[in-house]
């Protein structure tokens, strides 16, 4: 038997198919998470339609731009890095998954351009608000705004440091073309938390 | 069947999961065994139980007499807090599934652990974690809000919310790596010979209270943690006074806490499933239904929030919808009680003490599920929301019947679980006073509440008083039954008479292995033929029974 596998459970095979499950239903818990975020988005929006799109408006959606497609690239290198380990190309999963780290570094200085932008401008929840928008609309968006992208950038962060210690085991050999499961669930939390970007992406800077 | 264990002396299992690999403490907290990891789990989750009862106690004192009585009114806020704190997030929610479910979840379905034995140690780690944050904080000042957390008081109170609801956000992630682990379990590693039909209904109902855990606790937790930050940073998401919506708040606070309920309820169910079976010596009645009405509570418990909302400025559209919803709840419960009835009907009863829990469970269920149907009548419940008509309703549905079942699972898997039995006689006497004692606690509630008593006041006028003596003497009774318990279990860790793999006869899959169960739960794993609640002879089959073919290797 295949040193990987523990001790209760029959075969490798049952154990990736059991570690596949637990991942799949820890991502469907991520996902509530948000949705309670974009839940209160949705009322808010609707309390305050004119201040949110004007709120919105003011956000700098070329960066917004610029992100998602340097996170939609990102997945795309990883994807790749799990295609190679499943043909046995170990340094290469490795490089790759570096890469995307790079990729995931990126977002994150583009983001902190954003916030500091925010913060110059005193676009900021609740009592610290000082933009131009008048009653509650602006300051709730601001609030709803940095949850949803701080959390949203706290997972960001979370993702590159799992594809930090599974691409840098890969690299030292300790998964193979039969071995991969670890790999493969590091990618799909990577898909997932560029996925969640998607759906926040057009709510805060494009509708 | 009985006569053949009668014949041979019962055998305690000298290689057992209690002494392999070691019996040090660092064995202990550094263990991966799913049975040591729900035996710590219920000693945690019963030391919070004291501490909440000492809480109950202090309460129903202050109630005593009109105006203050031992304490005063911001003390007095505090402790119903914290009361409820502690035993919701801190007992009811943990005790029975991550208690008694890891103990037995693997063994039922013929595993020799959780799919994920490190994940469940962590989850037993965060637990404590959660609990000393929370109980750092109610040392260090305690909050005044009741355990909802109702926005805009819990945002603006100047007690020390904060710990608590980062607390409760913590012991969230323990339920959901617990629920996870179950859910992958019952999927990957039931043992051949176990099909789904054949999963024992303890475990369907653990299965459906896990699947709640995994889709409700995230809302909760990203709720409180919004209330915490609120707290602390007065972002105003629902603070009124910033344009927020507190009503959202208790849109989704009850998203979480109606299923909630659920997932202390329906543990309590998959006890009771077991219970009511192995001491009527007979099959369940209904398998299926009641298999798959656990699924249907965990559906429809999605969709009844609202009935907590029919004061707070819903709208009477959505209060009649949410009214007639949560009485679809009614529907699924009143089929279990059916079926568990039906399964006492003609069977043998041996009326043990976790059978006397079996009829107050079915007291409380019942009695506090028709006073919930009355509650979710919108026109009704105006009268009655936030009296102690509530606050009854929830301790005999809610408290009743989790304590009854688990006081039930607590003697039944005794001798599972330690190898030793329990003394029957003290069994029926604690019993008897822990049903009446819970009783007397909370009948008089009912009166209380109708006639206009509101809750969580520490004060109240003369007219009142006679009731709540009632009930404070109530809740002696019902403290003095807990201490008769908790000295005879502890008595019989030492003196208890040797058990034996099987001293009930019962069908059920953890009574095929020695008790206490070895490390890898099966020295040789069974067939399986039978189902797990089947009674009735196989043609020519004596030796074929449960615990007759076992092996004491
Ligand atoms: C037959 C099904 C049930 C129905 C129709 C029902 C209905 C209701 C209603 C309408 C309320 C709101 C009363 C008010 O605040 O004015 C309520 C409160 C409550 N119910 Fe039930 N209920 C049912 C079963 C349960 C179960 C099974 C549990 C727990 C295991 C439970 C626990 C609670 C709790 C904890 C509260 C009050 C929470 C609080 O305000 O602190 N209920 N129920
Ligand atoms: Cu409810």
């Amino acid at each position: 038997m295949h040193s990987a596998v523990a001790h209760h459970f029959e075969s490798l095979e049952k154990q990736g198919q059991a570690q596949r499950l637990g991942m799949w239903l820890f991502l469907a818990t991520e996902v509530l998470l948000f949705t309670a975020l974009f839940a209160a988005y949705g009322v808010y929006r609707y309390l305050y339609t004119g201040a949110f799109s004007q709120a919105s408006r003011g956000l700098e959606t070329w960066m917004g731009g610029v992100n998602t497609f340097v996170l939609v690239t990102s997945s795309f290198t990883v994807a790749m890095g799990l295609d190679a380990i499943v043909k046995g190309k170990n340094k290469r999963t490795g490089l790759l998954f570096g890469l995307s780290i790079l990729l995931g570094c990126t977002f994150m200085v583009l983001k902190g351009f954003e916030y500091r932008h925010h913060f110059l401008h005193a676009e900021l929840p609740g009592p610290f608000y000082g933009g131009p928008i008048a009653g509650s609309g602006g300051s709730m968006f601001f609030a709803l705004y940095f949850l949803i992208t701080g959390l949203h950038a706290f997972h960001v962060l979370i993702g590159m440091t799992v594809l930090g210690v599974i691409g840098a085991r890969t690299w030292l050999g300790k998964y193979d073309a039969e071995h991969h499961v670890p790999v493969e669930l590091a990618g799909l939390y990577w898909h997932l938390v560029d996925l969640i970007w998607i759906f926040v992406f057009p709510l805060l800077y494009l509708i | 069947m009985s006569q053949h264990l009668e014949s041979s002396p019962p055998v305690y299992a000298e290689r057992n999961y209690l002494n392999t690999p070691a019996t040090g403490l660092k064995s202990w907290l550094t263990t991966l065994d799913h049975k040591r990891i729900g035996v710590m789990f219920l000693i945690a989750t019963l030391f919070f139980f004291a501490v909440g009862g000492l809480f109950a106690m202090l309460i129903r004192i202050e109630l005593l007499t009109p105006g203050p009585t031992i304490m005063d009114a911001m003390t007095y806020n505090r402790l119903f807090t914290l009361h409820g704190v502690v035993m919701i997030f801190l007992f009811m929610i943990p005790a029975i599934p991550s208690g008694f479910g890891n103990f037995l979840l693997p063994i039922m379905v013929g595993a020799k652990d959780v799919a994920f034995p490190r994940l469940n140690l962590l989850s037993f780690y965060i637990y404590l974690l959660g609990a000393v944050i929370a109980l750092g904080g109610m040392i260090y000042g305690g909050a005044d809000t009741g355990w909802t957390f109702y926005t805009p008081y819990s945002t603006t109170t100047t007690t020390k919310v904060v710990p608590i609801l980062l607390g409760a956000f913590i012991l969230g992630f323990s339920s959901i790596l617990t629920g996870l682990n179950f859910i992958v379990t019952v999927h990957t590693l039931r043992a051949p010979g176990i099909t789904w039909n054949k999963l024992p209904l303890f475990v369907w109902s653990i299965y459906g209270t896990s699947v709640i855990q995994i889709l409700a606790t995230p809302v909760l937790g990203m709720t409180l943690l919004l209330v915490a930050i609120e707290h602390a940073f007065g972002w105003g998401i629902f603070d009124p006074g910033r344009g927020g919506d507190p009503v959202l708040f208790q849109h989704f606070f009850w998203f979480y806490s109606h299923p909630a309920v659920y997932i202390m309820v329906l543990p309590a169910m998959a006890v009771i499933s077991e219970v009511v079976c192995a001491f009527s010596h007979k099959n369940i009645f209904g398998y299926k239904a009641v298999a798959y009405s656990s699924l249907g509570i965990a559906f429809v418990g999605f969709f009844t929030w609202g009935h907590h909302l029919f004061t707070s400025g819903q709208s009477a559209f959505n209060a009649g919808i949410f009214g007639v919803l949560s009485m679809f709840v009614g529907i699924f419960t009143a089929i279990k009680i059916f079926n568990w009835v039906a399964t006492m009907y003609r069977g043998s009863i041996s009326f043990k003490t976790p059978f006397l829990y079996f009829i107050g469970f079915l007291f409380f269920l019942f009695f506090g599920g028709m006073t919930g149907i009355a509650l979710a009548t919108v026109s009704l419940d105006i009268h009655w929301q936030d009296t102690y008509f509530v606050v009854a309703h929830f301790h005999f549905i809610m408290v009743g019947s989790t304590i009854m079942a688990f006081l039930a699972a607590l003697h039944y898997w005794w001798p599972k679980i330690t190898g030793r039995m329990y003394n029957e006689r003290w069994g029926l006497v604690g019993a008897t006073l822990v049903v009446s004692g819970f009783v007397f606690t909370f009948l008089p509630q009912f009166l209380l509440g109708n006639e206009g008593m509101p809750r969580r006041y520490f004060n109240y006028p003369e007219r009142f008083q006679a009731l709540n003596v009632a009930s404070t003497a109530g809740a002696s009774v019902l403290g003095i039954g807990f201490l008769i318990i908790l000295i005879y279990i502890l008595v019989s860790l030492k003196y208890g008479p040797v058990a034996g793999p099987n001293p009930w006869g019962s069908r059920g899959y953890e009574w095929l292995t020695p008790s206490p169960p070895p490390l890898e739960n099966f020295d040789v794993l069974p067939a399986f033929e039978r189902g797990p609640h089947e009674y009735h002879e196989l043609p020519g089959s004596e030796s074929a029974a449960p615990g007759a073919g076992t092996s004491h290797a």
